[in-house]
């Protein structure tokens, strides 16, 4: 009796060890995996050059990692904002019977697998971006001073524009639902009495809601963030794949995910693998950060 | 004044319209595409597409019965592996190990993996087990994505054993039955419901994953059941199909997506549902 209790003890000892053995022996074999290119180029040329040329064996990250960068912000930018509009109209503006109903559908967005995003955005979303909305866009905003430059080229659909747009509606639920979670936490006291002195709707969420349930929030961004860097099915069918810094939103442009998917079953030299675990390593780390970073201020919110 | 309350209720109702909006804008996105998917999905369905194996490149026909049963049976893998281990695991931070500092740690570590990007997984899964052994394999895919599903087990089972209320083991130890036996016939059985439910969001979680599989399984043009070689995959068919030139790849892609698109979202609604009827009043 007392063995059987002990060895299930164990069992489930080893079980939850797995959770942090895996996550360093990630960690572990990627650094293991990436050496070669690590002792070749270091980490400052690395990350500074902007070559990519498996013929010569020359590697640099510094295309991938702004375009993961430049993806992972423009997504964010577009999809925050909308994020906790849908966390207010759920929390205080509709009616109580639909609340349910309208989070659970802005909670299927993330259920939705990433490959049928991603195949969706190839035949649907890139075709009606380059014949309507980034001519548009290009029309209205390229005469402009300053930001114009960055409606300049041929709208094709497939570019940094669309990837964003498309991921910004996959990370949409990630932000949405811990907002919507800590909006609830709120007491309502503290928003009656802010009623009470005859604070308008907006004037409660500005400076009672948002003020009291920032760090949740944050944590909801961050989650996004982390998202937004690791995704990479979606993103591979419309970014293009191009190893240069993009010019402009309508350019084609990659991200260290999407090389990740294209390069890696076709790189035959050594180096080639060993740089792009090299890429891995970089993206696990920042994602690692980012995560850890966003679970502990979620965490702090729920043991408020 | 009354022009100072006028602006207020001028931003007031601004920023109640945006939210609308929001909600909308969400909305949107969502329905437009399960509309696509079913619009371009339902007229690739076909008894063929799940019963025919893929004709030579470019010939017309043929289904993806490979990649279907491929991907059941990597998902199997999947299941068999992350599920028994993730119910380990979260009973060890939520019963024994319920007062060490550790098992505070490691619940948060298994709450960041959750989120760890999907292919970095599959070059990890790439490096331990396909590059030494010198090819893909159908195993390779079920051990990726039991990485990606065993912290999301870890975590529920741990938040379903929480909420037994400590009471109930005591009236078992009180009966003389040691912990493994409290475990398993007073704790497990009172959150069956609940702990099936997180299996079923979990195999959502995973079944729809294309990028750990790229490196892992990788792809198959045969109909195969031999998971020490390369197996296809619904996911990576689709990606394959997709960029693919011939249209009657893309239909099939579509049918494909369709198919998986509709199996997600159903066990993500009939997990719900249990939970929401669980739920006391």
């Amino acid at each position: 009796m007392e063995f059987t209790n002990r060895l299930f003890a164990f069992l489930t000892f080893l079980g939850a060890f797995l959770a942090p053995l895996l996550l360093f022996g990630i960690l572990f074999i990627f650094l293991k995996e990436a050496s070669l290119a690590l002792g070749k180029f270091g980490f400052f040329q690395f990350i500074a050059s902007a070559e990519w040329d498996p013929v010569f064996e020359k590697f640099g990250a510094a295309v991938p990692l702004t375009g993961t960068m430049i993806v992972a912000t423009l997504s964010l930018l577009i999809a925050v904002p909308f994020a906790l509009g849908v966390a207010l109209f759920v929390t205080e503006v509709c009616p109580a019977r639909l609340q349910d109903l309208i989070r659970l559908a802005v909670e299927l967005l993330a259920a939705i697998p990433s490959i049928v995003y991603g195949m969706w955005g190839l035949f649907t979303l890139a075709p009606l971006m380059a014949r309507y909305v980034e001519p548009f866009l290009q029309k209205v905003f390229s005469p402009l001073p300053i930001v114009g430059f960055l409606f300049q080229g041929t709208p094709l659909g497939i570019d940094l524009f669309t990837a964003s747009v498309m991921l910004s509606i996959m990370i949409i639920p990630f932000t949405a639902s811990v907002a919507i979670e800590s909006f609830y936490l709120v007491p309502p006291v503290l928003k009656e009495s802010a009623y009470g002195i005859g604070a308008t709707k907006w004037e409660v969420i500005k400076d009672v809601i948002f003020p009291y349930c920032k760090i949740g929030i944050l944590g909801g961004i961050g989650l996004s963030l982390g998202r937004a860097l690791g995704e990479t099915m979606a993103v591979a069918f419309v970014l293009g794949n191009i190893n240069l810094f993009p010019i402009s939103l309508f350019s084609p442009t990659t991200t260290v995910t999407v090389k990740l998917a294209n390069e890696f079953t076709e790189a035959d030299k050594d180096l080639h693998l060993s740089a792009l675990f090299y890429l891995g390593f970089l993206l696990y780390l920042l994602s690692l950060l980012v995560i850890a970073g966003s679970k502990y201020f979620i965490y702090r919110v729920q043991k408020k | 004044m009354e022009k100072h309350i006028l602006r207020r209720k001028f931003f007031n109702y601004l920023a109640l319209l945006f939210t609308i909006i929001s909600a909308s804008w969400g909305l949107f996105w969502l329905f437009f595409i399960l509309f696509d998917v079913l619009r371009h999905g339902l007229s690739a369905l076909s008894l063929t597409l799940f019963l025919a194996d893929p004709t030579p490149p470019g010939e017309e026909g043929g289904g993806l019965r490979h990649a279907f049963v491929g991907h059941l049976l990597i998902n199997l893998i999947a299941i068999l592996l992350g599920v028994p281990l993730g119910i380990l695991g979260g009973t060890f931070l939520a019963e024994y190990g319920r007062n060490w500092k550790i098992s505070g740690y490691i619940s948060f570590l298994a709450d960041t993996m959750m989120s760890v990007p999907a292919i970095l997984v599959g070059a990890f899964v790439y490096a331990v087990l396909v590059k030494p052994l010198g090819h893909f394999s159908g195993w390779a895919g079920g051990v990726a994505l039991a990485i990606i599903m065993f912290p999301v087990i870890v975590r529920t089972t741990e938040q379903m054993l929480k909420l037994v209320p400590w009471t109930i083991r005591e009236a078992a130890f009180a009966l003389g039955a040691p912990y493994h036996k409290v475990i398993w016939q007073v704790v497990y059985p009172s959150v069956k419901t609940g702990l099936f439910t997180g299996i079923l969001l979990a195999i959502a979680r995973v079944s729809g994953e294309a990028a750990p599989l790229l490196f892992t399984s990788f792809n198959n043009n045969f109909f195969s059941l031999d998971m020490k070689g390369p197996i296809a995959s619904l996911t990576v068919t689709i990606f394959v199909y997709a960029m693919g030139p011939y249209e009657y790849w893309h239909a099939q892609a579509w049918g494909a997506a369709l198919v998986i698109t509709l199996g997600i979202l159903l066990l993500n609604l009939t997990a719900r549902l249990i939970l929401k009827r669980r739920r006391p009043r």
